[in-house]
């Protein structure tokens, strides 16, 4: 079912549903405490028999079938079918702020995430966290118990240990309590530890996130005197001065700027514009990468050239400073940001510092971009806070003793705090720490007590988004390891222990909703994702007078090489390095899985005799750690950028282990690059894997792509760079083609690379993780991969994206050589892959040119692990040892849709069907639907003159094609 | 042995004789009899034996484990989704071809020669085709539905996929290992009713009495014989070409550059029969050393595998040679790539060891002291079998690790358990090969007796 | 020296020899009826059940609607089997206290429920969907059989997928009108193959030989 008709028929909101004793019932049966059948195979077994998943044991045909057990309801839950599936509303915070999502329920156990179309941070899409925040809920690595030092212990317990500290901490009217919050945007939240605050005057509440917006507020403060929060109109934008902001890759608004932006530069028939990227970063990333223009810069030097352009665009005391080799380039992009006033927008990266953001503010004030292009609003955290320094005030206290009692709410400081800070030392001094996590992380392993935490798919709660709009969490199951979400912590510390999450949320909203009927507004708020009219207001702001004068250029950044972090784009700061799925997804410039390495141009690996692989020692302000080169194509010279959130030593089965911690050199001063880094060479080796090798095209035209000029003059040029042969030229007779013309098309144009559709489809299509050792030989699954290509000078090359899923072909290669049929031709032109009958010769995948085929060398699929069987999807096969898989096209929501269709007698609507990997994609690159169908979207863009097919020589006739890139270069500026 | 007279006709044989002078019917079947029946086990056998025993003991073991883990034991991955396994079901098939092509098609050529090799030679074929047979099953990444790949009415209503090689094999393989079986059997039959005739203890009469089926050697006996043998000599004829044609189809119906090419048949049965005469040479000159077999396997014999070796030799290079050619003539940037990258990619030492092996090596055979010295040619052959088993790891692997799209590029690390397939199917071999030459007549004794029968050889008796 | 073997050995070779390619011969037949047998089949056996739910019974002679319980039938993959509440509408009134409803009973009090053993039972990798057979025409005694003649059900067809394709490749032979699917005792009519082809133009059934019909 796609989430369209979902969201028409059967999405409604699991209020009542959850009220019910059955329900409630029901979800216990189906997940027990682990203690009990939890684990027993049979029981889990029965029950998935009634979801009707028909998850049965795969028996040979030659042996008799054991006789089964069909478990029927009691009572049967209302409004819920057997075999249709459920879609809830609900939204992921991360960072504090929300992202929506419609969640998909089969029998009360989420099995995937969607966008929430209507969520203005979601639009329909989702990043790849939202995507495998579905496997961390069922992770059996989540911590299941309460335990005190390390022993069993209960909630009670706890309740009654509490209670003694609580009691303590009255008397001295919580002088001695301390709160630690990761941001905090939930109203609910923000209200619960307010009225704990007012209850113990002198208690301090303070917020920490290892990947902080800390930067950004400074900057707002430093120009406008006040707590800002910015907000980007990319759509209205058509120059852009990115300034390490990493706007498409990260940040709480990054799925809706993906949108924005490429919205910006589709160019279908008639007149064609584009908007212009300048990118000015340290590292590449996938913002990089879609730039028309990208200078490597040292993240030190970003502010001298921003300082530049602020100059020549008639800022005051921009203090440009000497000049420098990069002059002619910050003259061409000043220029042409003033050619575009109220057009263009100027964007400075979380990781650079205030006065960056500072003059980003002072050159968009200047340009005109206010109200236009750039908006601001109040902020949206409850309480904005320099974190680092709320950190520090918090690690002083602990030090001077001053702490009795600190409640870690989420998070994983000491793993993630700054090293200075000594946070795991000065933690020990506290006498009671308490530790709520969903995980028994390396925090826990320090605290008294771990309080198991609720995944965000298990708790009533509520987020704000980037642009302020609130979003009310609501559980799509009941907790599966007796979880506790921070609302319920919350109320415990206030006495108030009875309260359920749902009746704290409900209450909040019951008193400020001021909504006139409660009831009625709250189904709305639940069943839409988002409370209306709850989105800040824009406001003006006025830039103070001189504030450059202040702030005084940063002096020269210091001799010897740069380090520079940043959150890793797959686990993030190491709160998701327990996912296989993202630990597996290639990262998306180096490709590299499971681990993070040390990143270097090649200029600079050469000066230093470095290597892929090759082990060094990074030695930073006294610290020092061990780290594998990787050579990064692009990165500045002189610099070295690590990621974030790897080396974790309690992150569980998956992530314990895996690569190595960069937080051990980070300082609380300097948190996201600074000079005076050393590396010395280790002469050992660590092997690093990577899912792709050779990063040139050969020139092959796999990837095609020319200048917008290019496109006006000759539209057609991506198809005529290799001709294809005309049909029918084959000794086979051609398939029948019947009814659906099932096709394709990709453009190159809008995507960006970022991997969601990889994870989409991981989780659609049960496709198992296989660990580095296997990646390495190249086994990974991913049925749809995203190849990137340089092109050009390895100091500053052309990067360039492609995901390649099944294509389809009208000859297919692989057809032809299955000796049991097990992949034949659909009457509706799919290349159908049938598990059950394929004996493994890997026949088809040596014969498929794209190699896009994968096979179970082994017997990948968790077939034992109870919990992960629950995760999957009851419409698609797990695939057993020895057998080929590949991109169906989603078969599985094809055949739905049809089968809605002919019961109503219509054919199946354009758009009807939405593969996983289209609906993930924000930027909405890939379109899936009827060939035959001459006015849907995909006929149009096949009649597009970009569109071309891979490989097209082959004639293999492939059903997915391609719309070649544009790039949109200012004619003043060579190269 | 005494001096033979000066006589026309062996004048004008300049070569070595094909059967040394001064034998009897009964010294022949004696000598060769007397291997199976009453001469003690050479104590070289007892070492052989040991030897391939063990190495069998290692392919069961690689076997088990495959069957309980999967494929995944193998080095293979994407994309080389092919590794040793075929490489060495292609070069088995191989060497199974010089037994039929030397009793069917040297017999129906009346090459007289061939009279004291072909026994063994088409054991050979047999047991090489036994070892090939091996792989396609257990590459299979669920060997347990093999049979899926045979026609037959199942209850799912499917049939197998006529299109691909893969069923054409299955076909081809079975049926040559069937007329390969009857051909050696047929020919063995009279040489059974002799040992049954000359077995002394009642066990071994019982069995050779029984295999022999009841022969007599009666006028009818030997006419029906003799229809029979050149019947089936006959059918094995076609088969020596088709089989590898087939099997060369695996790879020339796929559209893979290095793959995708029209002269693979050809290509493959001259490299079959190459690798074929390679591997009879490196049976039969320790053969004829441990049974001082010298009298029989002639040099002549050893000269004419030779030049046998030459030729297919030569014809094997020419494949090579137009390989590259038409790779550069085709102006297809794949093929193009496809060339330079097996002479200078990553996997280069591949190729210049087959270009070493099975195009400079045997030039040797040129020379008449090398043809007619053992050492030399026992070496030549061993460096063929070499190289023909690279050059299919040259076609099959380096063909595979880099294909169209450079993102999906990799190579292919065999494990352990690779060698061990492969070198446990050597041991199979031999142990087969071992146990031959102990229990049947590894020469064909009442040919030889036909021999000593005619003029040349019977004049010059003492 | 004296015969090895007797005159006769002839005979018996010969004999032996024929007689291989017989025993060949008959251990073909013998497989291929095995496999289609009711022994590997499960067909026409009854399955005991924890309450001796007859279909005979409520179907046949009360002549209940299939979809009273098996209430998704027409818009899920999954026909749905009645939750206890079901037989309690009833059962809480008739045979209230008969000891064979027990079971019945004690799930309804305990909210423990029945354990019934399944009958149809498909491979995991086959997706059926009852709706769209229901909606096309299939009636429910095409594949399950008189129900309402069985006291104890059974399986009334092999399953096996040649079964299936004896119809997804010439549906004509199988449909019937909309009205009757849910009727135990429609027989085709004489004129089955020319009603057949009406109702396959008429429902746009086409051909599902596709493997991912029901493979995926």
């Amino acid at each position: 079912m796609t989430q369209k008709d979902a969201r028409n028929k059967t999405w409604r909101s699991l209020d009542e549903l959850a009220g019910t004793a059955e329900f409630q019932r029901f979800l216990e049966a189906e997940f027990p405490e682990p203690a009990s059948g939890g684990t027993d195979p049979v029981s889990r077994r029965d029950l998935l028999k009634v979801m009707g998943a028909s998850l049965t044991l795969a028996g040979m045909t030659a042996c008799r079938t054991p006789a089964e057990k069909i478990v029927p309801y009691v009572r049967a839950p209302e409004d819920l079918v057997p075999g249709k599936p459920l879609f809830f509303a609900t939204a992921m915070p991360m960072g504090g702020f929300a992202k929506g999502l419609l969640v998909e329920s089969h029998l009360g156990r989420p099995t995937k995430v969607e966008g929430n179309p209507e969520h203005p941070a979601s639009l329909g899409a989702t990043d790849v966290f939202g995507q495998a925040s579905v496997l961390t809920l069922y992770d059996p690595d989540r911590s299941q118990v309460v335990t005190r030092v390390g022993r069993l212990s209960s909630w009670m317990t706890f309740l009654a240990a509490l209670n003694v500290a609580r009691e303590e901490q009255h008397l001295k009217k919580g002088a001695g309590l301390r709160l630690l919050t990761g941001t905090v945007t939930s109203p609910t939240l923000a209200e619960q530890i307010r009225s704990l605050l007012a209850e113990f005057s002198s208690a301090k509440w303070h917020q920490f996130e290892p990947v902080s917006r800390d930067h950004a507020r400074a900057g707002a403060h430093v120009a406008f005197g006040q707590d800002v929060n910015t907000i980007y109109r990319f759509d209205q934008a058509q120059v852009i001065l990115d300034l390490e902001a990493d706007f498409l890759g990260w940040g709480p608004a990054n799925l809706r700027y993906v949108r924005d932006f490429t919205a910006g530069r589709r160019v279908g028939q008639g007149p064609v514009a584009m908007n212009r990227l300048y990118v000015v970063e340290s590292c590449p990333s996938i913002t990089g990468s879609m730039a028309d223009h990208r200078l490597g810069l040292r993240a030190g030097e970003v502010e001298s050239f921003a300082r530049k352009v602020a100059q020549r665009l008639g800022v005051q005391d921009a203090s440009p400073g000497s000049p420098g080799p990069h002059d002619q380039f910050a003259e061409a992009v000043a220029r042409d940001l003033a050619q575009h006033r109220g057009a263009s927008l100027v964007v400075a990266g979380d990781q650079q510092p205030p006065v960056v953001h500072a003059l980003a503010h002072a050159i968009n004030h200047t340009l005109g971009a206010e109200g236009r292009t750039v908006i601001h609003t109040d902020p949206v955290e409850a309480m904005p806070v320099d974190q680092m320094q709320s950190l520090r005030e918090l690690v002083g206290d602990m030090q001077a003793g001053r702490v009795d009692l600190l409640v870690i709410v989420g998070g994983n400081p000491v793993f993630t705090a700054p090293r200075d800070l000594a946070f795991a030392e000065q933690l020990s001094k506290v006498k009671l720490r308490v530790h709520l996590g969903l995980y028994e992380d390396e925090t826990s392993a320090l605290c008294h007590w771990h309080i198991p935490e609720a995944h965000f798919l298990e708790s009533w709660s509520d987020a704000r988004a980037f642009d302020g709009t609130v979003t009310i969490l609501q559980p799509l199951i009941a907790p599966l390891y007796g979880g506790r979400s921070a609302h319920e912590l919350l109320a415990a510390l206030a006495g108030k222990a009875s309260l359920s999450g749902h009746d704290i949320v409900r209450d909040y909203w019951e008193k400020h909703g001021r909504w006139k009927i409660f009831e009625e507004s709250w189904q709305v708020a639940l069943h839409d994702g988002l409370v209306a009219g709850t989105r800040l207001p824009p406001k003006r702001v006025a830039l103070r007078a001189g504030f450059l004068k202040e702030s005084l250029p940063a002096q020269k950044p210091g001799r010897g090489l740069e380090i520079a972090f940043r959150p890793d784009p797959t686990i993030w700061d190491g709160s998701f390095a327990n996912n296989g799925w993202l630990q597996e997804m290639p990262k998306p410039l180096t490709k590299l899985t499971w681990d993070n390495a040390a990143l270097v141009s090649p200029a600079t690996a050469q000066r230093l005799g470095l290597h892929n692989e090759a082990v060094v020692e990074l030695r930073y302000r006294g610290a020092s750690v061990r780290a594998p080169v990787w050579i990064m194509p692009g990165h500045a010279d002189d610099s070295v950028t690590v990621q974030l959130g790897y080396g974790r030593t309690r992150a569980g089965r998956v992530g314990t282990g895996a690569g190595f911690n960069a937080y051990l050199l980070r300082t609380a001063d300097e948190p996201w690059f600074s000079a005076g880094l050393e590396i010395r060479r280790t002469g050992d080796r660590y092997s690093l894997v990577s899912t792709q090798h050779h990063f040139s095209m050969e020139s092959r035209n796999l990837i095609r792509a020319g200048t917008l000029g290019e496109f006006q003059k000759n539209p057609r040029f991506a198809q005529q760079v290799e001709e294809s042969p005309p049909p029918g030229l084959t000794l086979y007779p051609g398939h029948p083609q019947e009814g659906y013309a099932w096709g394709m098309a990709i453009d190159l144009n809008a995507c960006i690379g970022c991997g969601a559709c990889v994870l989409a489809c991981q989780a659609e299509n049960n496709i198992p993780v296989v660990g580095k050792r296997e990646a390495g030989r190249g086994r990974s699954m991913h049925w749809i991969r995203v190849d990137r290509y340089y092109e050009g000078p390895p100091e500053d090359p052309a990067i360039f994206h492609q995901p390649v899923p099944c294509m389809h072909c009208e000859n297919a290669p692989c057809e032809v050589v299955c000796p049991v049929g097990a992949t034949v031709h659909g009457s509706e032109g799919l290349n159908e892959m049938i598990y059950n009958r394929c004996v493994g010769t890997r026949y088809c995948s040596n014969n498929c040119p794209y190699k896009v085929r994968r096979f179970n060398f082994f017997e990948f699929a968790d077939w034992t692990t109870p919990s992960l069987k629950a995760q999957r999807n009851p419409n698609v096969t797990v695939r057993s040892r020895g057998v080929m898989e590949k991109c169906t096209y989603c078969v599985q929501r094809i055949n739905a849709a049809k089968i809605e269709a002919e019961k109503e007698d219509r054919k199946v609507r354009d758009g009807e069907i939405v593969t996983a990997c289209q609906a993930v994609c924000p930027a909405q690159a890939i379109v899936f639907g009827d060939l035959s169908d001459p006015n849907s979207r995909l006929a149009r863009l096949k009649a597009d003159p970009r569109n071309y097919a891979l490989l097209a020589g082959l004639n293999t006739r492939p059903r997915t094609t391609y719309l070649a890139r544009l790039r949109n270069p200012n004619p003043e500026i060579r190269g | 042995m005494a001096e033979t007279e000066r006589d026309p006709r062996t004048i004008e044989l300049r070569e070595p004789p094909v059967l040394a002078p001064g034998h009897s019917f009964a010294s022949v079947t004696d000598k060769i009899g007397g291997i199976v029946l009453s001469r003690r086990t050479p104590r070289a056998w007892m070492a052989g034996f040991a030897v391939s025993f063990l190495l069998v003991m290692i392919l069961q073991v690689a076997i088990a484990y495959l069957l309980a883990r999967g494929v995944g034991i193998w080095g293979i991955g994407i994309p080389v989704g092919w590794g040793f396994a075929i490489v060495n079901f292609v070069w088995w098939i191989g060497i199974g071809h010089a037994g039929t092509l030397i009793s069917a098609i040297l017999l129906l050529m009346h090459q007289e020669w061939r009279t004291s090799i072909n026994r063994f030679a088409e054991a050979m074929t047999l047991f090489a085709v036994a070892c090939a047979g091996m792989f396609p099953l257990l590459h299979l990444g669920r060997p347990w539905y093999f049979y899926w790949l045979f026609p037959y009415p199942s209850t799912m209503g499917v049939w197998p996929q006529f299109r691909s090689p893969l069923v054409w094999d299955v076909f081809a393989v079975s049926t040559y290992a069937t007329v390969s079986f009857m051909f050696w059997f047929v020919g063995l039959i009279p040489d059974l009713a002799s040992l049954r005739d000359q077995a002394r203890h009642w066990f071994p009469r019982g069995i050779y009495g029984m295999l022999a089926m009841g022969w007599r050697g009666s006028a009818i006996h030997w006419r029906r014989y003799e229809d029979a043998y050149r019947l089936l000599a006959g059918i094995a004829t076609p088969l020596v070409v088709s089989v590898h044609s087939v099997v060369s189809l695996d790879f020339a119906v796929a559209i893979l550059p290095g793959w995708h090419s029209t002269i693979f048949p050809p290509y493959f049965v001259a490299g079959a029969i190459y690798s074929g005469f390679a591997m009879v040479l490196t049976l039969a000159i320790p053969l004829r050393a441990v049974y001082h077999l010298e009298d029989f396997i002639t040099p002549r014999h050893l000269q004419n595998m030779a030049k046998v070796l030459l030729a297919t030799g030569l014809i094997v290079a020419y494949g090579y040679f137009m390989e590259a050619l038409m790779a550069w003539y085709s102006g297809n940037r794949y093929e193009q790539f496809m060339m330079v990258n097996r002479v200078l990619g990553p996997y280069a030492w591949v190729f210049w060891a087959v270009m070493a092996t099975n195009v400079l090596a045997v030039q040797a055979c040129w020379s008449r002291r090398v043809r007619s010295s053992v050492p030399a040619l026992f070496a030549v052959a061993m460096l063929v079998n070499v190289g023909m088993w690279l050059e299919r790891f040259m076609i099959i692997v380096v063909g595979l690790h880099r294909d169209f799209l450079p993102s999906s590029w990799g190579m292919y690390y065999p494990t352990i358990w690779d060698w061990a397939t492969l070198f446990g199917s050597i041991g199979l071999f031999l142990f087969l090969m071992i146990l031959f030459v102990r229990l049947l007549p590894a020469i064909s004794i009442f040919e030889l007796r036909q021999l000593v029968a005619k003029p040349e050889y019977a004049r010059s008796k003492t | 020296m004296a015969q090895l073997f007797h005159r006769s050995a002839n005979t018996i070779a010969r004999a032996s020899i024929l007689g291989a390619v017989l025993a060949l011969a008959v251990t073909g037949g013998m497989l291929w009826a095995l496999y289609r047998s009711g022994y590997q089949t499960e067909v026409g056996v009854p399955r005991q059940q924890p309450v001796p739910f007859s279909h005979k019974h409520h179907a046949g002679g009360m002549g209940i609607d299939c979809r009273y319980c098996h209430t998704s039938v027409e818009n899920s993959s999954y026909a749905g089997l009645p939750p206890t509440e079901t037989c309690m509408s009833c059962h809480s009134l008739i045979w209230a206290d008969a000891p064979v409803l027990e079971p019945v009973r004690a799930s309804f009090r305990t909210g423990e429920p029945l354990q019934w053993t399944r009958v149809y039972r498909l491979p995991d990798f086959v997706y059926f969907d009852h709706s769209i057979h229901v909606n096309k025409g299939v009636g429910c005694s095409t594949c399950h059989g008189r129900v309402d003649q069985m006291p104890l059900t059974w399986r009334a067809n092999t399953l096996l997928m040649e079964w299936c394709l004896e119809c997804h490749r010439q549906p004509e032979h199988f449909v019937r009108p909309r009205e009757y699917v849910f009727q135990m005792d429609w027989n085709p009519p004489a004129d089955q193959l020319s009603l057949g082809r009406r109702l396959v133009a008429q429902y746009n059934i086409r051909k599902l030989t596709d493997c991912y019909t029901c493979h995926r």
